[in-house]
């Protein structure tokens, strides 16, 4: 019998999970002097507000970050009312058209299997942006909270969590999705969310836990404990801001990757449940035929390009509006 | 320094045994491997049975554990159902795989933290928005879109290179695959590269240093980069083990015998042996990756130290 | 700009690493004579009676020669070597072997090498999976028990009776026994497989034109042309290397750069190129290969009498044209009886047979899944395995066509399922929710191959358990006809049965196909979808 392969995205497959451990003793170690970064900042008033205030207020000014969140809010709405725009059915195809290019009526032509490709990427939205979305929620939150912990308070918090991310890391993705997700009858998307989280969180964590070791030896850090400031004070006050922007570099590309990685979720049979419509699918149902009609991929694509685009500004922006050093 | 290392490598062995526990279960809990090795027709049961015992799984599965650990302490690794040995398939398999995951790793430092440099220093400028423009399409691009058409342009259309890689699998002829394998991450290295850069160009010892009237590559290299490395360090770190086990597209496209296509074709056919064999490996090597990438960190910021 | 120097030098590193693959690329050139040929890693150890696949299959090919072979084009079986076989009864029969044959190490091929070969197939203790072939043997019951240890080593069945004489004795009437001895497990086996045999493993001896030169597991094998064959089939070409490929893609991406010379499956997406890629250097030719969509006859919904209006229907709101032509290229052909065009008209194959039930009319589609009580459940599944073959592109095309047809989005829906392992266990246990993909692959060209596994009471590969008196009736008597032409009506009456009831919905039939490049000619598949490699001639 023919064995055609199977097209995926990369490192998707069954590849031992996205990392492994830093155990930088570095619950130990010391920096002598580091980066003095202003814990506090002063609003133009005058008057102390706190970091987060502050960066709400510069990101309100900033035209990158209001023309993301205006194309974010834009992919919102489609996922959820995407007959506005696109009122045909994604799931009615014509195989007699299948690959044909664009005709009046159907800006972008029709896929392999004959159905439009302008309804079917609109519709795909929803089932992508909640992946995309949410799973890099998941993940970061999840990652950045255990990381976190296991870097500001060392030793057997460290140790553990540290052990729990190696042994995550050796699962393989492929063999994680047979075994967890081919059980799964749901037809919704948060099975595949829920599976991203559990396999996805100890990259984010490696990243996290490094950046707070970094960030807690830091002078202004060692004031605040000296004057007497609680953990949790000191941890959301003074080490998340200065420690993100590493855990938002990495999320804002992962949520595309994640994107991607629901499409070879889906190729392999444990992903969206058929009749199911995402980017994913419908990317790696055309990449084959990326040399006869490339419309078919062009249109998904570039729907990803643009949804990773915006959520990568909206970090950049969120990242400079925390950095007391930008301001 | 000493004392650390050992026991960093003292706690590699409950890692060791939890991993592979739980990818043992994994395999296991995926069902009957021999229904199968039959073609589209039900094994005939003597048969189906008579394989079962050959491949020890008509004993319970902490009995089926024990028997394979006590094999790995020996160095026997099992068998494939092909009937080849699973240390061969490593010894042809792993070889190959370093190789490309060397290459690819060489590209994200080379390539993925010149531009993480370059854009981190230019930020918004014209530089800084093409290199972003080819972040966005690495990513929504499929791998094996990008390796299909670089084979048909390179290997087909200008002939520069042969489209598949021989079966010796020499460095030179792994640049391409490399690449193509190297690009997702390389999109990671260069914007991690970027923001660290771009937060630390402002940070006083640089201005310091400026000040002092460094020659700005001084300053660029010996400060800021060398402090702005550990997250990038660190992402690498975490990417060896991926880069070595998930190459299945690119070693599909090109041919390569390696790691990630033996691992996917073992998961497939539910071959524990070989695929606590091949995990078991990873495993080692993304713990030593990661610990000698710690051990770096003391390079890059001497005034971390180990206890 | 001083930040760009890095770059500058990386892009230079490349170039020059660049150039150095290309010097190193040039030489992919196989010795004079000899052709490159695309292959597959054998899933199991290349033993004749343990190979259930096309790409072990390949080998055997070139390696063995048995007592029959198919013909290359015709697919009948015709004797090689077979002196004679004689029976007066379809049960017991005299097979005598052909004078001064030899396998490649020298050692002569006689009438023990072939029954040594046969009672090693079939000894449950050798764990081969094809050892239900020789289950037509007497003494079959003893080596291969279905539950206990074996009680014997040998088939009682099987009797050497002179150096190139033998005689079979079959558990029951068979009258076309003779003709499934062309399938590559009954080869002969020369003495070295059973004294040296890891070694023959790491390199087969056999009997047919070619000789295993090197053979690097999971890489290459180098095949070189046996000058002491004495078959009328001599290899035209000095050997034959055959390189392993994981991706189909990649192996028709160096036909096009010339780093090899025969493909033997282009991959679909490709087809369109085809013409433009490689001229006429490509073929496409039927195989013994159909696909069907089978039901859960063990799910009462399915059993209920009137559902066959139901299968019925879904067979012709099916639109077989469109998909061969738009998913396939024409690498299938619409299916319209139950086993495939290779077995020729005199062999079985009756064109048509299926009659209006195959061919595409929504309206009496809808009309009749209506009048057979609708869809159960109001919508059918379509279980595939996704981790071989391209089945979820016809699955969705055939649902599509489904959802027209009745009008309803969601008719029908595929349902993948991971691996072939798992598609296998789910079957075993009775538990598919829906029509399944079966396709079937014939072992060799007999029309009681397409039916009887498949239909009959019990059948090895009869996994929605469908089972019919009339059916399984018609197919004894037809294996007691001594008479081929009176056979073959029978098992077309059977199939009649099958048609009436839809057991299982014909869809397509599979052609094999190959692109070959320039230095190639005389290039051919046989009707296994396996090129004839010894034909082909090379510069």
């Amino acid at each position: 019998m023919p064995e055609q392969p199977p097209y995926q995205p990369e490192g998707a497959m069954a590849g031992t999970g996205m990392g492994g451990t830093m155990d930088l003793a570095a619950s130990e170690a010391t920096t002598l002097e580091k980066t003095p970064g202003g814990p506090e900042g002063t609003g133009p008033e005058g008057k102390p507000r706190s970091l987060w205030s502050d960066a709400w207020h510069d990101l309100r000014r900033n035209p990158v970050f209001i023309a993301s969140g205006l194309v974010i809010l834009f992919l919102v709405t489609i996922a959820i009312r995407p007959s506005l725009i696109a009122p045909g059915n994604p799931l009615t195809c014509d195989l007699s058209k299948a690959l044909d290019g664009s005709q009046s009526g159907h800006p972008f032509g029709y896929d392999g299997q004959g159905c439009d490709v302008y309804t079917r990427t609109v519709h795909g939205a929803r089932a992508s942006v909640t992946v995309g979305v949410c799973a890099t929620l998941g993940v970061a939150l999840l990652g950045s909270v255990l990381g976190g912990l296991a870097g500001f308070f060392g030793r057997g918090w460290d140790a553990i969590l540290s052990r729990a991310t190696d042994i995550f890391f050796a699962i393989p993705v492929l063999l994680g999705g047979l075994v967890l997700l081919s059980v799964v009858t749901s037809t919704t998307v948060w099975p595949v969310v829920g599976f991203m989280v559990l396999l996805g969180w100890p990259q984010i964590s490696r990243i996290a836990r490094g950046s707070v070791i970094t960030a807690k030896q830091n002078d202004y850090v060692l004031a605040a404990r000296a004057l007497g400031a609680s953990n949790s004070r000191i941890l959301l006050r003074h080490i998340a801001p200065n420690a993100v922007a590493p855990v938002i570099v990495v999320a804002t590309i992962a949520l595309g990757t994640y994107i991607a990685l629901e499409a070879t979720l889906s190729y392999l049979g444990v992903g969206l449940k058929p009749p199911s419509v995402s980017w994913g699918i419908d990317i790696s149902a055309a990449s084959p035929y990326i040399r006869n009609a490339p419309h078919a991929l062009l249109w998904p694509s570039g729907a990803l390009a643009i949804t990773v685009l915006a959520f990568i500004m909206l970090g950049d922006a969120v990242r400079d509006a925390l950095d007391p050093k930008l301001r | 320094m000493g004392r650390y290392v050992i026991r960093r490598l003292l706690q590699m062995i409950p890692v060791f045994f939890g991993a592979t526990l739980l990818i043992f279960l994994m395999v296991h809990v995926m069902g009957d491997p021999v229904a199968g090795l039959c073609g589209e027709r039900r094994c005939d049961p003597a048969t189906a049975a008579q394989l079962r015992r050959e491949f020890g799984l008509d004993k319970p599965v902490w009995h089926q554990y024990l028997a394979y650990m006590g094999n790995v302490f020996t160095g026997d690794f099992g068998t494939a159902f092909n009937g080849q040995r699973v240390t061969e398939l490593m010894a042809t398999a792993f070889p190959v795989t370093i190789r490309l995951t060397v290459v690819a790793v060489v590209f994200e430092i080379a390539i993925g933290i010149a531009l993480g440099v370059i854009t981190g220093m230019r930020r918004g400028r014209p530089v800084d928005s093409s290199v972003l423009l080819l972040t966005l399409v690495v990513i929504s691009v499929p791998t094996f879109v990008t390796g299909l058409l670089l084979q048909l342009l390179l290997g087909v259309q200008w002939g520069w290179m042969r489209p598949s890689v021989s079966p010796d699998a020499a460095l030179g002829e792994l640049i391409v695959p490399g690449l193509v394998l190297a690009s997702v991450s390389l999109a990671y290295v260069t914007r991690l590269t970027r923001t660290s850069i771009a937060e630390n160009k402002r940070a006083d010892y640089v201005r310091t240093a400026i000040a002092k009237g460094l020659p700005r590559r001084r300053v660029i290299t010996r400060h800021l980069l060398r402090n702005s490395l550990i997250p990038v360090i660190t992402f690498i770190g975490t990417d060896i083990g991926a880069l070595m086990g998930g190459a299945i597209v690119t070693e599909r496209i090109f041919n390569i015998h390696g790691v990630g296509y033996q691992l996917y074709q073992g998961i497939l056919r539910q071959n524990i042996q070989t695929v606590v064999g091949f995990v078991t490996v990873l495993v080692l090597v993304f713990l030593i990756a990661n610990l000698l990438v710690d051990l770096l960190y003391a390079v890059l910021d001497p005034r971390i130290r180990y206890a | 700009m001083r930040g760009a120097r890095p770059a500058r030098w990386a892009a230079g590193a490349a170039a020059a690493a660049l150039t150095a693959a290309a010097c190193g690329g040039g030489g992919g050139g196989s010795a004079p004579g000899v052709l490159s040929a695309s292959w597959g890693d054998p899933q199991n150890p290349l033993e004749p009676a343990n190979t259930n696949e096309v790409q072990g299959g390949k080998v055997l090919d070139m390696v063995f020669r048995g007592l029959k072979r198919y013909n290359p084009r015709t697919a009948a079986p015709e004797n090689m070597l077979a002196d004679r076989i004689d029976s007066p009864d379809s049960r017991n029969f005299t097979i005598t072997v052909k004078n001064g044959w030899r396998f490649s190490n020298g050692e002569p091929v006689t009438a023990r090498s072939f029954v040594d070969a046969w009672n090693y197939g079939a000894s449950l203790k050798n764990n081969q999976k094809n050892a239900y072939f020789f289950g037509y043997i007497e003494g079959y019951d003893k080596v291969h028990p279905e539950t206990g240890a074996q009680t014997a080593d040998t088939l009682s069945g099987l009797k050497v009776t002179g150096t190139r004489t033998f005689t079979v004795r079959l558990a029951q009437k068979f009258s076309t026994f003779p003709d499934t001895l062309g399938y590559a497990a009954f080869s002969p086996l020369p003495r070295a497989f059973f004294d040296h045999h890891e070694d023959w493993l790491r390199k087969p001896i056999g009997n047919g034109p070619y000789r295993v030169a090197s053979y690097t597991r999971g890489f290459k094998m180098s095949l070189r042309k046996w000058d002491g064959y004495r078959g009328p089939d001599k290899a035209r070409n000095n050997g034959v290397d055959l390189q392993v490929y994981t991706d189909t893609n990649t192996a028709y991406t160096d036909l096009m750069a010339g780093n090899l010379d025969l493909v033997d499956d282009v991959p679909a997406a490709q087809l369109k190129y085809v013409k433009n890629d490689l001229g006429g250097r490509y073929i496409n030719t039927p195989a013994g290969i159909l696909q069907t969509l089978a039901f859960p006859f063990y799910d009462p919904r399915w059993k209920r009498p009137g559902t066959q209006k139901v299968r019925t229907g879904l067979s012709m709101a099916i639109d077989r044209n469109l998909i061969t032509r738009t998913i396939f290229r024409n690498t299938r052909t619409p299916a319209s009886d139950w086993t495939s065009p290779v077995l020729g008209t005199a062999g079985g194959f009756k064109a048509g047979l299926c009659g209006a039930a195959c061919r595409h009319d929504p309206h009496r589609a809808k009309k009749l899944v209506q009048e057979g009580g609708g869809l159960p459940g109001g919508q059918v599944r379509i279980t595939y395995n996704a981790d071989t073959g391209s089945h979820k592109q016809w699955v969705d095309a055939v649902c599509n066509s489904i959802n027209n047809a009745l009008g309803d989005n969601e008719a029908c829906v595929g349902n993948p399922v991971g691996t072939f392992a798992d598609f296998r266990n789910q079957l075993g246990r009775h538990s598919m929710p829906g029509p399944f993909r079966a396709g079937w692959q014939m072992d060799y060209p007999l029309i009681q191959n397409f039916l009887q596994p498949l239909y009959y009471t019990g059948g090895s590969s009869n996994d929605g358990t469908w089972s019919d008196k009339d059916f399984d009736r018609l197919v004894d008597r037809a294996n007691a006809e001594s008479d081929r032409a009176s056979a073959v009506r029978l098992f077309q009456r059977a199939e009649g049965v099958v048609r009436d009831n839809m057991a299982a919905i014909p869809l397509w039939y599979q052609n094999g196909n190959a692109g070959y490049s320039r230095r190639l000619s005389h290039v051919a598949l046989n009707p296994f979808s396996v090129p004839v490699y010894d034909e082909i001639k090379v510069g």
